[in-house]
C-alpha cells in the first residue's frame, strides 16, 4: 500500500514538477516589483524589528548585532510562515483541479510548501551581503543552510496538509492560519533570543520544534555560536513526527475532498 | 472479449450537508436543500445505486439521462476524484478525463504555458507535448497569442485552446463530459469531429452528453442512467429514442376529435379520432426527424358517402402549411363510405421536417365543394431532433428553415485535388445571423 502510493507519485512527478514550476511563475505575475518581494518583505522587517525591539525596546541579542540576529532567524521563519499559509489554503485555491481530475492530492500543498524555497533563496543572497556589511566571515556552519531546510520543509508540509485537508470541510481554517503564524512568532525564538525565556520554561519551549531550527540557523551565521545538535535533533525528530501524522492524516481525509470541498 | 471498464454494483452516496451546492446534481440539491435546513438530521442521497456494467476496449458508450441522474457521479467515481461508497470499479489503462475544457488553466499564464499546464494535468508527459505541441497549436488556432496570458483571451479562444489540448490526448479510456455543451456552432463543429477521429482510433471512450444526436453518432452503444441506476443499456439508437419519449410534452399519440368545437362541414362525415402509429400500428409517443410515421384517422359517417376525400395538413408553429397530404391530391379513390365508424390510414415514409411543434388541420369533402368535416389545428405533433444527415449535428429551430430533404453533397472534380498547398479556409456560414436575417419577414 504504502510503496504503491509513493510510486504512484512517482508516475505524477511531471505534473508534480508542473504544479511547483506553476506557483513559482505565477507568483509575483502583475506585480511591479516582482520578485524583489521575496527580498523586501523579510528585510522591512528586519528594518522594523531592529528599530522598534533591538533600538527602543532594547531586546538584547547575545551580543550579536541585531539586524543580523533578526534577518537571520526572520528568513526560515518567513519561508515557513509562507510555506504554511500557502500550502493551508492550498487545497480550497485548487478546488476546480480537485474536482475536475485526479492525481495524488499530496501533490498540491507539496508544490504550495517546495515554491516557498525560491524566495527563501534569493533572500538569502541578502543575508550573505548583510554578512560581509558587518563584517562577518562565513564559516563552514553556513553550508548547512540547504540541510537545515528539510526539517523546516517537513514541518510545514506536515502541517500544511492538515491545515488544508479541515480546511477542504471547515473553511474556519482559513482565518485561523493568519492568527496562528502570528502565535508562532511570538513563540518561536525570532524577535528575542532563547536566553531572555526563563531556564524552567526552556524545556516547555522546546516543543516548539521552530525553536531549535532557527536557534540553529541562526547559529550557522556566527562565528562565535555553534548548532546545539541535541536540540536540533529533538526539533527535527518533531518535525519528522508532524509530517508524518500529516500525510496520514491527510492520506485519510483525501478521499472526501471531492464531496465536500 | 478484453474489456476495459468493469464496473460492479458501485454504488455512490452523498450525505446532504456535504453537498457542492453549485455543482453537484443541480436539481435534487434545490429539492433536498429546502427541507434539509433542520439540524442533526443526517440525509442521504444515493447518487449511484448497485450500477454494473462493462465496456469493451474500443468501445464508444454514450451515457444518457437527465440532469441529476448519476451521470456525472458516475465519471468522477471512474476517473477516481471520488471514491465509490461501495462496489468495485476496474479500468484498465491509461485514463484520463475531460470533466471540462481546460482544467487548470491559469489566468496569469501564456497560451504556451497553459498547454504544458493542462496536458500535464490531464496525463500527458512532458515529451509528448513537446512533440505535439505543433498540432496542438495548429488546432487551436490561436497561434498568434501564445505568448499572451490567457487572461487576455476571449472566452472562445480559451475554449479553443483547451479543446486542443484534450484533442491531442493519448489515453486508453477517455472519460468525457459535456464538453460539446459549449462554445460556437464552430467550436461544435470541430470538437464533434475530433471526438469522432478519437472514437475510430481505437480509444475506450466514455461519453456524457445531453446532445442526442452526438450520441447517436459517436456511439454504437447507450447507457441510460435514471435515479442512479442503469435504466437501460443497448444500441444507442433505441436507448435514446426511448429516453427521448420519457420527456414530457412529446406529445400524446391519440387525440378525441369527437367533441371538438369549431369546426365546419355538413357532419355526413366526422373525424373522431387521430392517431400517430409507428410501422407496427402501435402508438407513437415520439417522432424524429426522418421517422416513419402512420396517421390513423378515425370517422363516423352518418349516412352513406359517395366519392369523400380525405386531407391531413400539417402547419408550423408560425402557422405555414408545410404540406397538404390528401387522397385527391394522390389520385386514392375511395367510392363509397356506408354509415357507421370506420378509419383510413395516411402512411408516411419519412417525416421529412425540422424539428419542432406542429399543427394538424383534417378535412373530409366531397365532389361540388360539399365540406363534410374541417378541423383546424386540432392536433398538435411535437417533431424531435435526430442525426438526420449522420452528421451528428444538431439542426435547431428555425435556423434551417422548415424541410429536410434527403440528399448528400458532393465535390467538383476541379477543386477535388489538393491543388492548393494551404488549408482551404471556408467562409464559415454563421446559423445565428442567417436564421435572423430570414426570420425578418
Amino acid at each position: 500500500m504504502r510503496s504503491e502510493s509513493i510510486r504512484e507519485f512517482w508516475d505524477y512527478r511531471e505534473l508534480f514538477l508542473f504544479l511547483v514550476w506553476k506557483d513559482v511563475k505565477v507568483r509575483y505575475k502583475q506585480t511591479m516589483l516582482g520578485a524583489s518581494w521575496a527580498v523586501i518583505q523579510p528585510f522591512l522587517t528586519m528594518v522594523v524589528f531592529t528599530l522598534f525591539f533591538g533600538k527602543f525596546a532594547n531586546m538584547p541579542s547575545d551580543g550579536i548585532p541585531y539586524p543580523i540576529f533578526s534577518y537571520s532567524a526572520l528568513l526560515p521563519w518567513t519561508y515557513f510562515s509562507g510555506a504554511l499559509s500557502l500550502a493551508g489554503n492550498s487545497l480550497v485555491a485548487n478546488k476546480n483541479l480537485l474536482t475536475k481530475v485526479y492525481f495524488p492530492r499530496v501533490a498540491i500543498p507539496a508544490s504550495s510548501v517546495l515554491c516557498g524555497l525560491v524566495d527563501f533563496a534569493i533572500a538569502f543572497l541578502v543575508l550573505l551581503v548583510m554578512m560581509a556589511y558587518y563584517g562577518i566571515v562565513p564559516t563552514w556552519e553556513l553550508l548547512l543552510w540547504p540541510v537545515l531546510i528539510l526539517p523546516l520543509m517537513s514541518l510545514a508540509l506536515g502541517g500544511g496538509m492538515v491545515l488544508a485537508a479541515l480546511n477542504v470541510r471547515y473553511r474556519d481554517i482559513k482565518h485561523a492560519i493568519p492568527f496562528a503564524v502570528q502565535i508562532l512568532l511570538f513563540i518561536s525564538p525570532i524577535i528575542y533570543p532563547t536566553s531572555v525565556i526563563p531556564e524552567r520554561y526552556r524545556t516547555l519551549m522546546a516543543l516548539n520544534p521552530l525553536v531549535g531550527i532557527i536557534d540553529a540557523f541562526r547559529a550557522t551565521v556566527l562565528p562565535t555560536r555553534h548548532v546545539d545538535w541535541q536540540q536540533l535533533g529533538f526539533s527535527a525528530l518533531t518535525c519528522l513526527v508532524v509530517f508524518l501524522v500529516g500525510l496520514f492524516y491527510f492520506r485519510k481525509a483525501e478521499k472526501h475532498f471531492a464531496d465536500v470541498i | 472479449m478484453a474489456y476495459s471498464i468493469l464496473v460492479e454494483n458501485l454504488s455512490k452516496r452523498y450525505c446532504i450537508g456535504e453537498l457542492d451546492r453549485e455543482r453537484m446534481f443541480r436539481a435534487a440539491m434545490i429539492r433536498f436543500f429546502k427541507n434539509a435546513f433542520r439540524k442533526g438530521e443526517t440525509e442521504h442521497i444515493w447518487a449511484l445505486k448497485d450500477i454494473s456494467f462493462s465496456v469493451e476496449q474500443g468501445e464508444v458508450l454514450g451515457i444518457v439521462g437527465r440532469n441529476g441522474a448519476g451521470k456525472s457521479t458516475l465519471l468522477k467515481v471512474l476517473s477516481r476524484i471520488t471514491y465509490p461508497t461501495s462496489g468495485s470499479m476496474k479500468v484498465n489503462g491509461r485514463v484520463a478525463s475531460l470533466l471540462e475544457v481546460g482544467t487548470g488553466f491559469h489566468e496569469e499564464l501564456t497560451g504556451r504555458e497553459n498547454i504544458y499546464l493542462n496536458g500535464s494535468i490531464l496525463g500527458m508527459k512532458r515529451r509528448e507535448i513537446d512533440a505535439r505541441m505543433d498540432e496542438i497549436v495548429d488546432f487551436s488556432g490561436v497561434e498568434k497569442f501564445l505568448e499572451t496570458p490567457i487572461k487576455r483571451y476571449s472566452s472562445g479562444m480559451r475554449l479553443r485552446l483547451g479543446f486542443a489540448v484534450a484533442a491531442h490526448l493519448d489515453a486508453d479510456v477517455l472519460l468525457v463530459d459535456e464538453v460539446l455543451a459549449v462554445g460556437d456552432a464552430e467550436f461544435q463543429k470541430k470538437c464533434l469531429s475530433a471526438m469522432g477521429n478519437l472514437s475510430t482510433s481505437g480509444r475506450t471512450v466514455l461519453f456524457v452528453s445531453h446532445n442526442m444526436e452526438a450520441v447517436e453518432n459517436l456511439c454504437r452503444r447507450a447507457i441510460w442512467i435514471h435515479d442512479g441506476g442503469v435504466f437501460q443499456d443497448g444500441p444507442a439508437r433505441e436507448v435514446i429514442q426511448t429516453y427521448l419519449s420519457t420527456f414530457a410534452g412529446a406529445g400524446d399519440s391519440s387525440y378525441e376529435l369527437k367533441d371538438m368545437p369549431r369546426r365546419r362541414g355538413n357532419g355526413d362525415i366526422r373525424f373522431t379520432r387521430i392517431e400517430l402509429l409507428d410501422d407496427d400500428r402501435r402508438g407513437k409517443p415520439l417522432i424524429r426527424c426522418g421517422d416513419g410515421l402512420v396517421v390513423r384517422l378515425h370517422y363516423e359517417a352518418s349516412r352513406c358517402v359517395r366519392s369523400p376525400h380525405f386531407a391531413f395538413e400539417l402547419f408550423s408553429e408560425f402557422g405555414t402549411k408545410v404540406t397538404s397530404a390528401n387522397t385527391w391530391a394522390s389520385g386514392f379513390e375511395i367510392p363509397l363510405v356506408t354509415p357507421g365508424a370506420g378509419f383510413i390510414e395516411l402512411e408516411l415514409e419519412s417525416l421529412n421536417i425540422m424539428p419542432g411543434r406542429y399543427y394538424i388541420s383534417l378535412w373530409s369533402a366531397g365532389v361540388g365543394s360539399i365540406w363534410y368535416d374541417h378541423l383546424e389545428q386540432c392536433a398538435i405533433m411535437d417533431v424531435t431532433a435526430s442525426d438526420f444527415y449522420h452528421s451528428g449535428r444538431s439542426l435547431k429551430g428555425s435556423h434551417c428553415g422548415l424541410v429536410l430533404f434527403p440528399c448528400s453533397w458532393k465535390m467538383g472534380d476541379r477543386n477535388g485535388g489538393p491543388a492548393c498547398g494551404e488549408r482551404p479556409s471556408l467562409p464559415e456560414v454563421d446559423l445565428e445571423t442567417d436564421a435572423r436575417g430570414s426570420d425578418r419577414t
